[in-house]
């Protein structure tokens, strides 16, 4: 009785999990049950029940509700395809002058105005890819293809990759000196000689609309709903369910909605960048004190100024991140995007895994993330570019970039020009390197990886059957052995001790909408994925976190490397995992580790630096040695920063096993891919999606509520 | 002091934070009674303030932190409104300004240091204090001389390219006090600029600011939550407590005659003979005979008393005319240091 008053939690909690487990143990597996591929496909079998709803016939395996629910949601996707296309097909027709035909056509509104977003969306993207490669569309978008035919000469000339080198390495220069030009030359070079280039400029040309515009629209909602209460209000769920929501799963009725290309790529883009963007904005913006705010006021400032010359300037730290993570996401957007036909180094990184040429994937993979980096980089000293009022500059130094491009545009032509008489065969290199005749090391990582499969065989095969035989199937026939009222007693009883009851009301409602979708199961594999992707990464990341905050200096490296790491796009995790480890689960889940191990690792880096020094000294004061300080002073004042890790690593892990599909595996996101090339996949896609950020969300409400309370215990702002 | 005309005019401001405060106020008819309003969810800030300042007076708002001091500089400045009440500038109705008249009025007449200094981090030294000009669209390079002016008037020359967390706290409220400074406004606000700041550097800035103020001659309202701070920079002093104006008069008048309890619990542990100058001792001029000794009026009593004591007879006050004014009893001195004090302990 003592205890249990010392520890009402403790109590609590233990409690729980004997109901938990006395439901697992007393609920008996349904004879018929076996793990059903999807228990809601369509097709008919004498053993299913079905039901009807808003005319929607729904077939399914009935068992005790105990057990399983029936997926009385079974109706919704199916719903959610027939409203979009009639939304597309139906809905209120508009009147459209054609030009071609010289009259007025019907169309419905939606259509004329994804048709109109395309095809604008498609003009930018083209314009970019032209000047950096050359080409017709451009041309074409202001006159028309009997123009072209005539006038043979109109075209858009390439700049050669001589140019765009010279370019980028001025254009680092300026922002910010040596280091950063010799890199972006550098980069450039890589890409050129690589053979890399047309792709690269592909995908860039994507990166150069998608970034910029997921900035101005993030910027603007979120300046909107610091300014508003009501749009933030609105934007609040939509917001959280994006941050939790992966990627995939936006691609499948974006396709309906915009069709396939570049362009839909780009608006996806823009779905998935934005959100983020919004959130740092606006934390951006509240963290500004009153007191700046006020002196700008007191300088005269009208609204405009007041927004643009005092409140984001002060907040640049947050909104630069928010720009930091747009560029991720574009990024590792332009890989996945391949999937609904975008082009660029994403469609050939896709094609070599495709073809397990790891070689190929390997490059495609590097040059991507080497522009990341570089993009990533330039935004940042762009941003932090000061302006020098004092220097008295000749006209040379004012211009003195300027200059140095022209000459290099100069000297690039002429070379171009000379390089065409010189290189006879059809391929002026020193205008580009065309695909395929570069320089390639594929061969040599292809051989490598080979030299690995047959030195490391066995131990990698005695590795991989242990951990699936004995660590990963058990644990996922556990989780698929859960009855569905235990979960429910789990996920609400978690809730309730942490939250209280409207907590245990919101994860029991998430918990109730994958329930009764037809995905139940899956949804319990990816579960069983994600955690044991997130155990080991927190495991990895807080031991080595904590290390490397013993001294200053591996402390910053290790905060540096995870800054390179967090700029890589997420499927280029995939390539030497697959090097290693072929086409199995075990591959989807290191690259889960992998990936899942940078926040673990950051926020614990983070958490643990910022412990006040005043706890330090009190604690040296005190005589504790360094386990007992890390141990009673440390964690505990910095365990909340680290939930948050905890938080991010879960969406992370969610994220890559979501990705991991691609590589084979059974949970909801192989149900996403399949989607995709389902012509009615929309609904299914999208349902998905929300199923997995519905997933996130469960865990990002029960570690927000807990952080919180907390922070508030511990007196922590 | 130059009494000329009124800047500020406050005619029963209220600010009264909540939402249905209007509604209250209109009920309570002019008896504001905090405890009342708080039951009601509604928190008094400022609570019938009345009071003139005239051109070149230093007004100094003196009350612990929650006494509505900070409110009252708010609403006179406008960055919040006041629920009732008038408030003039020069004549101008404050609360029927416009947005555009109000930010005109910003650009030309006002400036305003902040306690915890407010600087913009992405700015340097000099583009934090050419700020309001170029908010004001001023040319640039006219912006950067009158900027480089203002860093040489409060002495940071050399460091106008310093980032603010470059800098110490009693430099980064020189960048403050220079940027309000910069479009040379009639009338400065100071909103506890000096708190933030150690004693030795507190005290380093108060002379400057008085040196600065000697030049300038602004109107200002400075507010403080220091005593000793208010008593030596003030020419009026308005002391305040739960939105209330308790006393407002000079630094001299409050220490001789706290009007409430409050103003007395103040004034006890003041040293009077650094705080009051002769004239607020001296008697009238009467056909005495005086000793040889003349005084300014001006003079700090603390400064001559030793000379003073010396003597006998009465000594002549003078003014700035050299003509005498008054007389002083040595014991009188006497009196005023030591005589307030007879109910301690």
């Amino acid at each position: 009785m003592e205890l249990l008053k010392r520890y009402p939690k403790l109590f609590q909690w233990l409690f729980l999990l004997v109901v938990f487990f006395t439901l697992c143990f007393t609920i008996e597996v349904p004879e018929t049950y076996k793990f059903i591929r999807g228990q809601a496909e369509f097709i008919k079998d004498p053993n299913q029940s079905t039901y009807t709803l808003f005319g929607i016939e729904v077939r399914y395996y009935a068992f005790d509700t105990l057990w399983r629910l029936p997926p009385l949601l079974g109706w919704l996707p199916i719903w959610i395809n027939d409203s979009l296309f009639f939304l597309l097909n139906d809905w209120m027709p508009i009147e459209i002058w054609n030009e071609d035909i010289q009259e007025y056509k019907t169309r419905p509104l939606v259509l004329q105005i994804t048709r109109t977003l395309t095809s604008s969306m498609t003009f930018l993207i083209e314009l970019i890819r032209e000047i950096l490669l050359g080409g017709v569309e451009t041309i074409v978008a202001f006159t028309s293809w009997d123009w072209i035919s005539e006038n043979s000469w109109a075209k858009l000339p390439g700049l050669p990759w001589t140019v765009v080198a010279a370019g980028a390495a001025i254009l680092g220069y300026k922002l910010s000196g040596k280091g950063l030009a010799i890199f972006a030359g550098i980069v450039m070079i890589y890409i050129s000689i690589f053979g890399q280039w047309k792709p690269s400029m592909q995908t860039l040309s994507f990166i150069l609309v998608a970034a910029p515009l997921s900035f101005i629209f993030g910027l603007s909602l979120g300046i909107m709903a610091f300014k508003s209460k009501r749009v933030e209000k609105a934007l609040h769920p939509i917001l959280l369910v994006m941050q939790t929501m992966p990627q995939y799963a936006v691609l499948v009725p974006a396709i309906v909605l915009f069709g396939v290309g570049d362009h839909a790529a780009v608006i996806i883009t823009m779905v998935v960048a934005v959100p983020p963007m919004i959130l740092l904005t606006l934390l951006g913006l509240r963290g500004v004190s009153p007191e700046v705010i006020e002196a700008g006021r007191m300088s005269g400032c009208n609204n405009l100024q007041l927004m643009f010359k005092v409140l984001i300037p002060t907040a640049r730290r947050d909104i630069l991140i928010g720009v930091n993570q747009v560029i991720m996401v574009c990024f590792s957007m332009a890989v996945i995007s391949a999937f609904i036909g975008a082009k660029g180094l994403g469609f050939n990184l896709l094609l070599a895994l495709n073809q397990l040429n790891i070689g190929l994937a390997l490059e495609a993979g590097l040059c991507i993330s080497l522009i990341a980096i570089l993009l990533d980089k330039m935004s940042l000293a762009w941003a932090n570019k000061q302006t020098d009022y004092f220097g008295n500059l000749t006209f040379f130094q004012r211009h003195k970039n300027t200059l140095f491009f022209a000459g290099a545009v100069l000297i690039a032509v002429i070379f171009a020009y000379a390089g065409s008489f010189y290189f006879k065969e059809g391929f002026n290199y020193l205008y580009e390197v065309p695909h395929n005749k570069g320089i390639s090391t594929a061969d040599f990582w292809n051989k490598g990886v080979d030299w690995i499969w047959d030195t490391f065989f066995h131990t990698l095969k005695i590795f991989n059957t242990w951990l699936i035989v004995d660590v990963l199937q058990p644990m996922r026939a556990a989780y698929l052995r859960m009855p569905i009222v235990a979960t429910f007693v789990l996920v609400m009883g978690a809730g309730y001790i942490i939250g209280g009851i409207r907590s245990a009301i919101v994860v029991g409602g998430l918990t109730l909408f994958i329930a009764l979708s037809p995905w139940w199961d899956r949804a319990l594999v990816t579960t069983y994925m994600a955690t044991f992707g997130v155990i080991i990464s927190c495991t990895i990341g807080v031991t080595v976190g904590t290390l490397c905050s013993q001294n200053e200096y591996t402390k910053n490296f290790m905060l540096a490397v995870c800054d390179i790491f967090q700029t890589f796009p997420s499927f280029v995790y995939l390539i030497p995992v697959m090097m290693l480890f072929g086409v199995t689960d075990t591959s989807v889940l290191i690259a889960v580790i992998v990936y899942a191990t940078i926040p673990a690792t950051r926020y614990t880096i983070e958490g643990l630096r910022s412990v006040p020094t005043a706890l330090h000294d009190a604690g040296s004061m005190s005589g504790v040695t360094k386990l007992q300080r890390l141990l009673n002073i440390e964690f505990p004042i910095a365990f909340p920063h680290m939930m948050l890790g905890l938080n991010q690593t879960i969406v992370f892990a969610l994220f890559m096993v979501i990705i991991g599909a691609f590589i084979g595996t059974e949970d909801l996101g192989q149900y996403i891919l399949k989607a995709l090339s389902d012509r009615k996949g929309a609904g299914i896609g999208l349902t998905l999606g929300i199923c997995v950020a519905f997933i996130g969300l469960i865990f990002d409400n029960l570690i927000r509520t807990w952080v919180e309370k907390r922070k508030k215990h511990l007196g922590i702002d | 002091m130059i009494m000329t005309d009124t800047v500020i005019k406050c005619n029963s401001v209220y600010k009264i934070f909540g939402t249905n405060a209007k509604k209250m106020l209109q009920e309570a008819n002019g008896n504001v009674d905090a405890k009342t309003f708080q039951k009601n969810g509604c928190i008094v800030g400022v609570n019938n303030a009345s009071f003139e300042v005239s051109r070149g007076e230093m007004l100094v708002v003196m009350g612990l932190s929650g006494s509505g001091k900070s409110t009252l500089l708010r609403c006179i400045s406008r960055l919040t409104d006041a629920t009732a009440g008038k408030i003039y500038i020069e004549d101008q109705d404050l609360l029927s300004l416009n947005n555009k008249e109000l930010i005109e009025l910003r650009r030309n007449k006002m400036g305003m240091v902040f306690q915890s200094f407010a600087l913009l981090p992405h700015k340097t030294v000099l583009e934090n204090i050419a700020f309001p000009l170029q908010i004001k669209g001023v040319k640039d390079q006219e912006c950067i001389n009158k900027a480089m002016d203002m860093v040489k008037l409060v002495g940071l020359d050399g460091r106008e390219n310093y980032f603010p967390r470059e800098l110490s706290g009693g430099q980064q409220q020189r960048v403050g006090i220079a940027r309000s400074l910069a479009v040379e406004p009639d009338i400065w606000f100071l909103d506890e600029p000096f708190s933030a700041l150690d004693p030795l550097i507190r005290k380093e800035m108060q002379d400057e600011f008085l040196r600065l103020q000697e030049k300038l001659q602004k109107t200002i309202m400075f507010i403080t939550h220091d005593f000793d701070e208010a008593l030596k920079l003030a020419d009026r002093i308005a002391i305040m407590k739960d939105g209330i104006i308790e006393q407002l008069d000079t630094p001299a008048n409050i220490v001789l005659n706290p009007a409430t309890e409050y103003v007395k619990k103040f004034t006890e542990e003041v040293p009077r003979e650094k705080v009051l100058k002769i004239e607020d001792v001296m008697e009238k001029p009467n056909n005495e005979n005086l000793s040889d000794l003349k005084f300014s009026k001006n003079e700090i009593i603390e400064n001559v008393a030793e000379k003073i004591l010396t003597q006998e007879k009465s000594v002549a006050v003078i003014d700035e005319n050299n003509k005498i004014v008054g007389t002083l009893h040595p014991s009188k001195i006497i009196h005023t240091v030591f005589g307030g004090r007879k109910n301690k302990g």
